[in-house]
């Protein structure tokens, strides 16, 4: 018999970043009894990373800005893949969740009548994201997290599912390890909210931390859930490419946004060179009005580095192959130039980037008032993963809910910067919201002896494997190995035949994951916990891999080498993954619904 | 101008830019070489310092050292991290003794001849290895009144603001919940006093509730008493160790102090005490 504690609870919540904490806050607010599981201590979720800001048509730096031109931006930067249902109910409700989180607290940046300023970012049409600084992510986890602590949640920190519980065909809650003592805890509960963020550490080069192996998307599928869009994987374009204990870690899309400029080592502002139809109309085609955008000119379009980031990540890769890139493999990004154009430019630049600032002084010893910083690809965001309802965030497995990273059809084929904050607070709220109500209308659920003995036994198996066999494998190596291999064969640039060997090294991978032992005892033990995040690890990259090589075309964060262009046959379904009757991963094309009338209408008014 | 053309701004920043990327070739320490790390090894019941030797290349930090090793020889060491990128606070320790996070640590800011020594936070009880039990960090913000905001400016429920009236709440909003100031503080670390003082965190913590110009609740009362303000004689050791600059005790503490000053002490407040507990 296993060791176990249970508690019981109407709505559990899985993660504690954004999404997790704003749907927790909710379901408690209307009177349900929330657990919250937080794999890391509350607070250090990677919210805290995001730095740019939300983006919310508060319409208070343009007064030309209001929800219907967000919907159109939204949609055309995500290759109307989106859920247009989402897309609609974001723009519509972003403004409001933005200013309760001031009602709780949070001190945004002021415009100078004293409200909430709003800053420019790639894709949307006018100044549009609330921030602080370049820490908003920090602001805004921390508002919700002291917001949160005073609402009688109970709080279970360090703490990682599993696997979800089921009774019959619904939920019926989580079993999961504490991380302090190794202990096992099953939590019933009548619904449960996914929060769990994304998949970045299916990869080589990240802005990820350990903690995002694709938990939620993994527990939701073999759960039964189906999830979608797993072939549109956001490789944000500036990531630091030097030193490289550093490599990969975020350079904030908030530089651009300030009039920071890329340029390759012949001088180019390479930007200018390839501009999509798409966007034409409302870029930029000199330097000199690309700075007049910056500076707030509203009859000038936006600079070419504001284009998306799927096209930035490409344009930027395109360099460093054709042997045009910085002398570590990367670009310049250059926001020191400004100082040619404003006075009081240094002052000006670690006021509105301050953690960039830092960060490339102490880690990279450069001083990004002065110079050039080095930047390049590095994996990001998942627009894919659990398939939900647009209206109450509900998976197909009914009590399964999901929201922020973890759920998909916001985005569509590539993300906008800044809809990933107004996605968790409008969306972590609907979640919270309808999972209440579900757990309300639910009679109460039975887990039973049988499941929890078998995920007990087979969370401990890495133990047993390392007393009983001699030549087991170590967890790290085999997670490593999967890093490279997806960063290799499915990153950026895709290619049938390197897909199909991918699909071979998964299961390759999946044989030597099967061998994994590990020693040492259960407190506190991360190569134990490393070894039972690459079941996870495993499936996203399966279904990434399956997905990618099912859409034979390029769109959006999805690029393909031997189908370069976009094609309209793919235009009208999403790629959805589900595990087969016998446990193999099965892949289909599921319709999306035509957009309603109205909504049509704004997209046209908007082209 | 032209699109995309080569212009003096841009070739200025080609050359800067090699130039930089050359500096922070060379600071970054060229060569690969072997360095040792001693690292406390233990939980609750007690423990001891094991040497490590892993191999340092290029602008490693202090984090990337001890993932190696967890990597290579000790694959069950425990080590509390997340971003990476000092943003988040998780990684906080003991380097040569001082408060750092290990991931803004690099190594060439190292005497890397010596064994660099890495051990866990003393002001916080052991869990295992380089992690402490700071859940009493979590507790005691709970006891704090949380945000109560004025009636809002205007008829749409929002608030005005300059931006000059936010800055300082700002600075304090910086903090990344690290607690390295609550580890170096003396009236934690070796007075114990757990019970009867908040530490510079919680301090920073009230004084961004406290001077948030929308906040109108009142704490001054637990600073003086449950929140144990009487116990910081402002030696400065907690602005020190601030990943974030934070100044904690000038911007935060001394106001907060002076704040307590005035309203506990001053003789028209005391004559309105005296009649509301009589009444």
């Amino acid at each position: 018999m296993a060791d176990y504690e249970t508690s019981a609870h109407d709505v559990l919540v899985v993660g504690a970043g954004g999404a997790g904490l704003r749907a927790a806050i909710e379901a408690a607010a209307s009177g349900a009894r929330v657990g919250l599981v937080c794999k890391s201590l509350l607070g250090k979720a990677h919210t805290v990373m995001a730095e740019g800001g939300v983006a919310a048509a508060l319409a208070n730096v343009d007064e030309r800005d209001n929800w219907r031109v967000h919907f159109a931006d939204t949609m055309r930067g995500g290759q109307y893949m989106n859920n247009w249902r989402m897309a609609e109910l974001h723009a519509r409700e972003a403004p409001d969740r933005v200013r309760e989180l001031e009602a709780w607290g949070a001190v945004f940046d002021r415009t100078p009548d004293g409200r909430i300023l709003q800053r420019n970012f790639g894709g949307h049409k006018y100044p549009r994201l609330a921030h602080v600084g370049d820490r908003t992510g920090l602001e805004m986890i921390r508002t919700l997290q002291d917001h949160a602590i005073h609402l009688g949640i109970d709080i279970h920190m360090e703490c990682t599912v599993v696997t979800l519980l089921k009774d019959g065909d619904r939920i019926a809650g989580a079993f999961a390890y504490d991380r302090d003592r190794g202990r096992f805890k099953v939590f019933a509960s009548r619904a449960v909210v996914l929060a769990t963020g994304g998949i970045g550490r299916a990869y080589d080069i990240t802005s990820n931390s350990w903690e995002y192996t694709g938990d939620g998307q993994s527990l939701a599928y073999r759960a039964g859930a189906a999830l979608q869009d797993m072939e549109f994987v956001q490789f944000h374009p500036t990531g630091m490419v030097w030193p490289p204990s550093v490599k990969g870690i975020l350079v904030t899309e908030g530089v651009r946004g300030e009039g920071g400029i890329l340029v390759n080592r012949d001088g180019r502002r390479f930007m200018f060179d390839d501009i999509p139809e798409n966007y034409r109309s409302q870029t930029a085609d000199n330097e000199e009005e690309g700075w007049q955008y910056v500076m707030g000119d509203k009859n000038a379009r936006r600079p070419p580095e504001l284009l998306t980031r799927d096209h930035v990540a490409r344009c930027i890769m395109r360099e460093v192959r054709e042997g045009r890139g910085s002398p570590h493999g990367g670009v310049f990004l250059d926001i020191s130039w400004i100082k040619s154009r404003i006075r009081n430019a240094p002052e000006h630049i670690r006021k509105k980037l301050p953690s960039m600032y830092h960060q490339f002084k102490q880690l990279a010893d450069i001083d990004i008032t002065a110079e050039p910083m080095e930047v390049g690809p590095t994996t990001h965001y998942m627009m894919g993963g659990i398939r939900v309802d647009g209206d109450t965030q509900m998976s197909t497995l009914p009590g399964l809910f999901a929201a922020g990273e973890s759920a998909a059809g916001l985005h569509g084929a590539n993300r906008l910067g800044g809809n990933s904050l107004s996605d968790l607070l409008v969306f972590g709220k609907r979640a919270g919201e309808h999972a209440a109500m579900f757990a309300a209308d639910s009679p109460a659920v039975r887990v039973t002896a049988d499941d929890v003995e078998s995920a007990a036994a087979a969370s401990l198996e890495p133990f047993e494997r390392a007393m009983i066999e001699q030549s087991t494998e170590g967890p790290y190596q085999v997670q490593y190995a999967l890093q490279e291999m997806m960063q290799e064969l499915v990153g950026i640039v895709r290619r049938e035949e390197e897909m199909r060997r991918a699909l071979d090294g998964i299961a390759t991978l999946r044989a030597r994951a099967a061998r994994v032992g590990v020693t040492g005892n259960r407190e506190y033990n991360p190569g134990w916990h490393t070894a039972l995040d690459l079941r996870n690890l495993l499936t996203v990259a399966e279904a990434i891999t399956r997905s990618a090589l099912e859409r034979k075309e390029s769109r959006g964060g999805h690029f393909r080498d031997d189908f370069p262009e976009k094609n309209p046959v793919y235009a009208d379904f999403n790629i959805v993954v589900t595990r087969g009757t016998s446990g193999d991963m099965t892949v289909s094309r599921v319709q999306i619904p035509p957009m309603r009338r109205d909504l049509t209408e704004i997209v046209e008014e908007n082209k | 101008m032209t699109a995309g053309g080569t212009t003096s701004v841009s070739r200025e920043i080609v050359e800067s830019g090699q130039r930089a990327a050359e500096r922070s070739g060379e600071s970054a320490g060229g060569e690969s070489k072997r360095a040792a790390f001693r690292v406390w090894r233990g939980d609750s019941s007690g423990g001891a310092f094991e040497e490590y030797t892993t191999s340092v290349s290029e602008g490693m930090v202090v984090l990337d050292a001890i993932h190696q090793i967890q990597a290579e020889s000790a694959n069950d060491l425990a080590v509390r991290w997340n971003c990476k990128a000092g943003k988040c606070g998780s990684c906080s320790a003991e380097v040569n003794g001082m408060p750092r996070l290990m991931c803004m640590t690099r190594l060439n800011d190292l005497d890397l001849e010596k064994a660099v020594t890495v051990e866990p936070m003393r002001a916080f009880p052991p869990v295992r290895d380089l992690v402490t039990d700071v859940s009493w960090n979590f507790a005691v913000k709970k006891r704090i009144a949380k945000f109560k905001p004025r009636i809002p400016d205007a008829p749409d429920g929002t608030w005005r603001m300059a931006q000059s009236d936010v800055d300082r709440v700002q600075e304090f909003r910086k903090c990344i919940e690290c607690f390295l100031c609550q580890d170096t503080c003396h009236v934690l670390r070796d007075h114990q006093k757990h019970d009867e003082f908040i530490g510079p965190r919680f301090l920073v913590h009230v004084a961004a509730l406290e001077m948030h110009p929308l906040d109108i609740e009142n704490r001054a009362a637990e600073l003086r008493q449950a929140y144990g303000i009487g116990y910081c004689n402002i030696t400065k050791c907690c602005t020190r160790v601030c990943p974030e600059n934070i100044t904690i005790t000038d911007n935060a503490i001394i106001p907060l102090k002076e704040r307590v000053v005035d309203e506990h002490y001053d003789p028209l407040r005391r004559l309105v005490r005296l009649f509301r507990r009589k009444s």
